[in-house]
């Protein structure tokens, strides 16, 4: 521990305790969700806590432990690297569930994709048709 | 303190792991499970950093980036690749 663990050093500690705790709980979050929502999507919903919030509370509290504030950087960009690269993949991921219909469409509240997929799909089936005339 | 936290931690990691990893062995569909296994990524790349914020170190740190790379490739790339191999009557 700290050589003084009274003042400000013991809230800081405190600070970072809470902080780890709380992302670790993110995680626990995103298991429960995995196991308990019924679809792909929803379960989506529930990963990204832990690859966002927690990944950012946890760095936030080795910042708070290191006690220097050269890490700060380096931890931030950890974690825009960790913020640019989720939706990436979620799209992705999402993109290919949609098209395998691994989604309970009674459970959406709306589905914009539909329209331009008919859309799509009346528009090429125009050009086959006027490809074979 | 840090102890007690670095215990309670523990035992919420080990909980959500063995969630994510009961979903990837049940998981229905191809999709669910590589969900699952980006959220075990992200629980591991938090214990890191658990284990960092307790003993005052960086040295995973790098680590950490690399299991968000890795995670970021993987859900991508099968993501790419999935194909539907159901019957097309279930949708």
């Amino acid at each position: 521990m700290s050589p003084d663990a009274t003042g400000l050093d013991a809230w800081v500690d405190m600070l970072s305790a809470v902080f780890m705790i709380v992302g670790a709980t993110m995680s626990l979050g995103a298991a429960i969700g995995l196991l308990r929502f019924p679809d792909l999507l929803s379960r989506m919903h529930a990963a990204t806590k832990p690859q966002v919030l927690g990944l950012f509370l946890l760095l936030a509290s080795i910042g708070l432990q290191m006690r220097t504030w050269w890490v700060w950087p380096v931890l931030f960009v950890a974690w825009i690297f960790q913020l640019l690269t989720a939706p990436v993949s979620a799209h992705m991921v999402g993109r290919a569930g949609y098209r395998t219909k691994h989604l309970h469409r009674e459970l959406l509240t709306s589905d914009e994709l539909d329209a331009v997929v008919q859309k799509a799909a009346a528009k090429a089936a125009r050009e086959d048709g006027s490809g074979d005339g | 303190m840090m102890q007690i936290v670095l215990a309670v931690t523990a035992v919420i990691f080990s909980l959500a792991a063995a969630g994510a990893i009961v979903r990837i062995s049940r998981g229905p569909s191809l999709l669910d499970r590589v969900l699952a296994t980006d959220v075990l990524l992200a629980i591991l790349g938090g214990a890191l950093c658990v284990d960092m914020a307790v003993n005052r170190h960086l040295n995973n740190l790098m680590l950490v980036v690399a299991i968000s790379i890795i995670g970021f490739i993987g859900s991508v790339t099968v993501a790419r690749f999935v194909a539907d191999r159901r019957e097309p009557h279930e949708s």
